[in-house]
């Protein structure tokens, strides 16, 4: 029998606001343990949570570009389990009435545009860190305790590990594109849970589900579910029952293994949360959010296709980061070559960057550079090749490439009296490739060029060049 | 004269014209105190030391021309449920018997900022649940009236502080009539302001939804200058209301003429003790001698009140109380193998039976299973009951009932019965569940000289118009002007 998957993710993505979400402590990665710390976090006794409102506006923001209905009236549920790592052992979360839900992704993939639902999207606080001595103790570092999340729930609507990988790939984007959240795996700005069964194909009931907990990469995501669903299969095939249980991902040894069962499973007695008042927005207050929405990278795209004539794949390269695409724009708009600027920006300035993410102020060429280096191509200043140099001679630089084209005299030859004298002295210096080409032997003029360029110092420009030779021979 | 036995707005106007000064109230004070105190009990942690420190400072601030406001320098005693920097809170437990705050609430704060004077902390039910002051772990607190008797609760030890003279105002709180059935308990005046109409901010939750924080005072004039302090929004509460504070001072005016006052039918009910009923007669003909006319108002969910409110402070509760686990401070038991017998250890022998009984309660209410027939039930009932209150006041100003069925039981008479307990509170419970403010004041004795209070309902955010009924009332009866045997002792 055959059998088909079905996933649903549930991505747990921290808000980069500068505060926490219900007190004023920072939110900054890495700091010492428990130095960003306030009764509030804390969970002393006595003291009330206040909803930071920049969370509730980026929550809104990702909603509306996951197409979601926003929710006029929302609340907050505490959700009840004892961890040291809760300090009020409650998590403040939202259960029955999210900010955001019934939404969904297009997400491309090898079979074309997948469309995944999101199911909904729930604001919450982050818990602590447990750290293990490995002699007995645990300490608690409640720095993160209160961070904004944002759990993105989908609905089982994917059905490889790799649309998963894909969904996961895309929103990351998405959520870096929005400046929501800063996308970052390894400090676990974004986490990833998943809900998967299998089941024979063309049945529609669903399989009994397993879910996977702690999956904190893009190629996790992928392996992990992979485990999986060949454990599933494995288990079913056997002729036994999958069981619903919790499993946790154990990325060293690329398995998943049970956590707890589904009778050991958390009753979390959640019930709306009393020290906060319900959220009520206003369709004035969504409009507001809406109106700051950067455009997002569909329609940039798309946009890219169909003004700039941009083929799709560079549409779709150029639009993968935010910055990248304002980087595209911004030298766009100094020189109007959208080929042109596309393709040094996704050969020479993305093998620069090297896959880093990086802001537009930290590129190591600004887009007025670019811009001009491609504008001394297009005017046939200087050729592509010592384009090339070039921007490897400016690059970290905030120099000019007009004023350092000059000041190193890299002007082309153009003058074709200049390089017809070139052209004369290498078909006299090499008169067995002239008598092939003469022969049928076109290719051979692929040398008497490189010879003529050489001659140049690399300056003469190889069009005129190939066209005067062309025309010498044929005379 | 004792300056201890005088109310604030008295000893007001004698630091006004230079007639005494703070530290001369803050030692008749801290006299009274050491004088009663073995008796009474009603501190769990007093502080005389930092409150000579601040009269001190206060006098000193006056002789340098300071303004002296409403409350400057006058000797006060925090419920020990309210957070306090640097005294310990101890909410009446055990598990947080070393627990010092690093901040102090914001209405505390308030008065701290108007040079008021700190003289500890007092006792109260754990946690705030009780109506006896039995069920704290630092011991009982007696009744200033009769030391057999029990002071009321939650708030038993600011109501036994007040009606000893141990201090001059105090602050009490308030989830299901913790402080007007102990100011009934006592004879004095105790208000249940709105919710949401002073911030929380400071005070350890017992019911989130129902807390409030309120005065408890000699007379109506002093609950009306602590409310001027109190009221108003805080940016640290998002449940407290943010709107314009009166001085409710305007309110006391000695004028009922043509105002209607609601009698609740189902709160006249067979059980109540006869002492209590002719008090009421009494104080309803009081007012309507005045000018005030009666009319009788059906509350028909009232006689579900009680369980309502029992379904949702005891499920808020159950969470409030999750953070006590001994990880980060707190009772922390002696021996233990790992986590979760840690926090089972720790919790079974920091708390006590209440405050257990109530968790395991509102446990079982919230679970998977239960929620909709317990929790989200109740929740509903409480919108019926809210809903009583303002049909209610589309006939009338305020509502009168009684404060407690009885005058103050003996101590030990119903500890051992909850649901006898929890019946203290059926005239002030459904108060807290409609968010709607009350004031308990006094309005009579029983025949063993024990005080009687009669409650006064008001609509929603509307405590100016229950100043007004209790200050006329007050002016025309003496009753607050009876001063305990306790109090008489000291003299």
């Amino acid at each position: 029998m055959e059998y088909e998957a079905i996933i649903g993710l549930e991505v747990h993505a921290q808000l980069n606001t500068k505060s926490k979400i219900f007190c004023s402590c920072s939110t900054e990665f890495g700091a010492e343990p428990n130095s960003h710390l306030c009764p509030i976090c804390a969970g002393y006794p006595g003291v009330l949570p206040v909803l930071n409102e920049e969370v509730l506006r980026k929550s809104i923001l990702t909603g509306l570009a996951l197409h979601c209905k926003i929710s006029d009236f929302s609340r907050f549920a505490r959700k009840n389990y004892f961890y040291p790592d809760l300090p009020k052992n409650y998590q403040v979360s939202q259960f029955e009435q999210p900010i955001c839900y019934e939404g969904y992704l297009d997400v491309p993939t090898e079979k074309g545009i997948r469309r995944i639902g999101v199911t909904r999207a729930h604001m919450e606080e982050d818990a602590g860190k447990l750290i293990h001595s490995g002699r007995g103790e645990s300490f608690v570092d409640l720095n993160r305790t209160g961070v904004p999340l944002l759990e993105i729930v989908s609905e089982p609507d994917i059905r490889t590990p790799d649309e998963a990988k894909e969904y996961m790939q895309m929103l990351c984007s998405l959520l870096k594109y929005l400046d929501v959240c800063d996308g970052n795996m390894e400090e676990g700005s974004l986490r990833c849970d998943a809900n998967v069964s299998i089941r024979p194909v063309g049945q529609k009931e669903f399989g009994t589900k397993a879910e996977v907990k702690n999956i904190n990469s893009f190629n996790f995501v992928k392996k992990a579910l992979e485990y999986e669903i060949k454990r599933q299969l494995e288990v079913v095939q056997d002729g036994g029952k999958i069981l619903q249980e919790t499993r946790l991902y154990d990325s060293d040894r690329n398995v998943t293994e049970s956590m707890r069962s589904k009778e050991q499973a958390h009753d979390y007695r959640y019930f709306p949360e009393p020290d906060l008042v319900p959220i009520e927005v206003s369709t004035e207050y969504i409009a507001e959010i809406k109106s700051k929405m950067p455009e997002l990278p569909w329609d940039r795209e798309a946009r890219f296709v169909k003004e700039l004539g941009l083929p799709d794949y560079d549409a779709h390269v150029l639009t993968s980061s935010r910055a990248l695409a304002e980087y595209f724009e911004e030298a766009l708009a100094i020189h109007n070559n959208p080929k042109g600027i596309a393709n040094w920006i996704m050969a020479e300035l993305m093998r620069e960057l090297s896959g880093r993410e990086t802001h537009l102020s930290e590129f190591p060429l600004s887009p007025r550079q670019l811009a001009g280096l491609v504008k001394l191509i297009d005017n046939q200043t200087i050729s592509g090749k010592m384009a090339k140099n070039v921007f490897a001679d400016i690059l970290k630089t905030d120099k000019d490439p007009e004023a350092y084209v000059k000041e190193k005299g890299l002007v082309q030859i153009t003058d074709s009296s200049a390089i017809e004298k070139m052209i004369e002295e290498v078909i006299a210096a090499n008169p067995k490739a002239v008598e092939e080409y003469k022969g049928g032997k076109e290719g051979a003029i692929n040398s008497l060029v490189g010879q003529a360029m050489k001659a140049s110092k690399g300056k003469a420009n190889p069009q005129m060049v190939r066209d005067l030779l062309l025309k010498k021979l044929t005379e | 004269m004792n300056l201890a036995g005088l109310t604030a707005h008295q000893l007001h106007e004698m630091l006004k014209k230079g007639e005494t000064t703070s530290t001369a109230i803050t030692e008749a004070v801290i006299k009274q105190i050491n004088q009663v105190e073995d008796k009474v009990h009603a501190f769990v942690t007093q502080t005389p030391e930092k409150a000579m420190e601040q009269a001190e400072k206060v006098d000193k601030a006056i002789q340098g021309g300071s303004p002296v406001k409403p409350l400057t320098g006058i000797p006060f005693a925090i419920k020990d449920v309210l957070c306090t920097n640097g005294i310990r809170t101890t909410c009446g437990s055990k598990i947080l018997e070393n627990f010092i705050p690093p901040y102090t609430g914001t209405a505390l704060q308030k008065l701290e900022n108007e040079g008021t004077v700190t003289l500890g902390k007092v006792n109260m039910d754990e946690f705030a649940m009780g109506s006896s002051t039995e069920t704290s772990y630092y011991g009982i607190t007696r009744n200033p009236w009769n030391l057999d008797t029990i002071p009321g609760g939650s708030s038993g030890g600011s109501a036994a502080a007040v009606a000893a003279d141990e201090c001059i105002i105090s602050i009490g709180t308030d989830t299901g009539g913790s402080i007007r059935q102990p100011a009934s308990c006592c004879g004095i005046v105790g208000l249940k302001p709105t919710y949401g109409r002073v911030s929380r901010f400071g005070l350890v939750a017992y019911a989130s939804s129902l807390d409030c924080i309120g005065p408890m005072t000699k007379d109506v004039t002093d609950a009306a200058l602590m409310m001027n302090i109190l009221a108003g929004h805080d940016s640290l509460d998002s449940t407290s209301a943010n709107m314009a504070v009166p001085d409710y001072t305007q309110s006391l005016v000695n004028d009922v003429k043509g105002l209607k006052i609601g009698i609740p039918k189902e709160y006249l009910i067979g059980g109540l003790d006869p002492d209590v009923e002719k008090a009421i007669k009494e104080a309803i003909k009081t007012l309507e001698s005045l000018g005030a006319t009666t009319v009788e108002i059906s509350l028909p969910h009232t006689e579900y009140a009680v369980a309502t409110y029992y379904l949702i402070a005891t499920a808020e509760a159950s969470a409030n109380l999750e953070r006590y686990d001994a990880v980060k401070y707190g009772y922390r038991t002696g021996e233990f193998d790992d986590l979760l017998d840690m926090y089972m250890k720790s919790r079974a022998e920091g708390f006590g039976r209440e405050v257990k009984r109530r968790i395991m309660l509102g446990t079982h209410v919230l679970s998977a299973g239960y929620y909709e027939a317990y929790y989200l039930k109740a929740q509903k009932v409480r919108t019926l009951i809210k809903q009583d209150f303002d049909n209610a006041f589309e006939k009338c100003d305020v509502l009168l009932t009684p404060t407690a069925p009885t005058a103050a039981f003996k101590i030990g008479e119903k500890m051992g019965d909850p649901l006898q307990m929890y019946l203290s509170d059926i005239f002030t419970i459904s108060v807290n569940l409609g968010g709607i403010p009350a004031m308990s004041l006094p309005c009579g004795f029983s025949k063993d000289k024990l005080p009687i209070g009669m409650q006064i309902m008001g609509r929603h955010f509307n405590e100016e118009m229950i100043f007004r009924v209790a200050y006329t009332f007050e002016q025309n009866t003496d009753y607050h002007t009876k001063k305990s045997p306790i109090a008489e002792l000291a003299k």
